[in-house]
C-alpha cells in the first residue's frame, strides 16, 4: 500500500530582499522591511513529504536513518547558520522562501533515491509557508 | 464537496522487529526502535472525511457520529495499549507509523455514514507524520 511520510527540520539563516534588476526606491516598495541593507533572520521549518509502496519487510517507506542523514548533510549544514545572500546558489537569485523552498526541492529530488519526493514545505514563520511540488505537479 | 478534519491523541507503546531479520540486521535497519522492551509515543491522529453538506442539517457529517467511531475503532484499542502485544494488527506486523495509518484506515472506512473517509494522519511526533489515503 502507498503511503505518504512528511518529515520537518529546523535550521536558520539570515537573508535580505533586493533584486538588483529593479531601482532602490522599486526594491523598498516591493520588499519593504525585508529589504533592510543589513538583512534579517528566520528560523525555517523544512517539511519534507515522501511517498512510495509500505515495505512489508520493514514497515516503511523509507528508512528515517537514511532521510535524516541525506537532509543533515545535503541540506541543513548547507544552510543552517549561514546569510542566504552569501550563497552561491543566491548570486543571481533573490533569496525569498519561493525560491529557497524551490532550491530545497530540487536538492532532495536529486540527491534522495530511497522514495518518490511528492513536496518540500517550507514555514519562514509560525504565519508563513510555501510548498514546492515540481513544476508537473498535478496537485 | 467539503472536508472536514477532527484530531484525537492517544499515548501507546511499541517497537520495531521483523523475526525474519538476524539480531544484527533488526538493530541496523531500526536502530533503538529495536529495543524489545519497547518505548512509547503521544500519537495524534487526524482524520478527515469528504462529502456534501447536508442541506437540512448543514453537516458533512454529525461530529458526535464521527468522534464515537474514532473512540470505539482507535482510541479503545490502541490508547495506554502496547502496540506489538495487545493490538491484533500488529501481532504480526510491524507498528510503525506507516502500518498504524493504515490499519487506523481500515478500521475506520466502513464504518463511517454520510461522509467519505479521505485521509488518515498520524503524528508519531510534531516532527514526523504519514497520511494515507487508501491507496493500493
Amino acid at each position: 500500500m502507498k503511503a505518504h511520510l512528511s518529515r520537518r527540520y529546523l535550521f536558520s539563516a539570515s537573508h535580505r530582499l533586493h533584486s538588483e534588476a529593479m531601482s532602490d526606491v522599486e526594491n523598498q516598495t516591493t520588499y519593504g522591511k525585508c529589504n533592510n541593507p543589513y538583512g534579517h533572520g528566520h528560523n525555517y521549518i523544512v517539511e519534507v513529504t515522501l511517498s512510495g509502496q509500505v515495505d512489508q519487510q520493514t514497515g516503511m517507506v523509507c528508512n528515517l536513518v537514511d532521510l535524516d542523514g541525506f537532509m543533515e548533510r545535503e541540506v541543513l549544514s548547507r544552510f543552517d547558520h549561514e546569510n542566504l545572500n552569501m550563497m552561491k546558489e543566491f548570486a543571481q537569485k533573490v533569496p525569498t522562501t519561493e525560491n529557497l523552498c524551490i532550491q530545497i526541492y530540487e536538492i532532495v529530488h536529486r540527491g534522495f533515491q530511497h522514495a518518490h519526493l511528492e513536496r518540500v514545505r517550507l514555514e519562514e514563520t509560525m504565519m508563513n509557508s510555501f510548498e514546492y511540488s515540481g513544476d508537473n505537479a498535478s496537485r | 464537496m467539503v472536508y472536514l478534519t477532527r484530531k484525537a491523541e492517544f499515548a501507546a507503546s511499541h517497537y520495531y522487529h521483523n523475526p525474519d531479520f538476524s539480531p544484527e540486521e533488526n538493530r541496523r535497519v531500526f536502530g533503538k526502535c529495536n529495543n524489545l522492551n519497547g518505548h512509547g509515543h503521544n500519537y495524534v491522529l487526524e482524520v478527515t472525511v469528504k462529502g456534501e453538506v447536508d442541506p437540512r442539517s448543514g453537516f458533512v457529517i454529525d461530529l458526535k457520529q464521527l468522534k464515537d467511531v474514532m473512540h470505539r475503532e482507535v482510541l479503545d484499542a490502541m490508547d495506554h495499549r502496547f502496540l506489538n502485544k495487545e493490538v491484533p494488527e500488529f501481532l504480526h506486523q510491524i507498528p510503525t507509523t506507516e502500518n498504524i495509518a493504515i490499519a487506523i484506515w481500515q478500521r475506520l472506512v466502513s464504518k463511517l455514514q454520510t461522509a467519505k473517509l479521505h485521509r488518515v494522519r498520524i503524528y508519531e511526533t510534531p516532527d514526523l507524520f504519514v497520511d494515507f489515503y487508501g491507496e493500493a
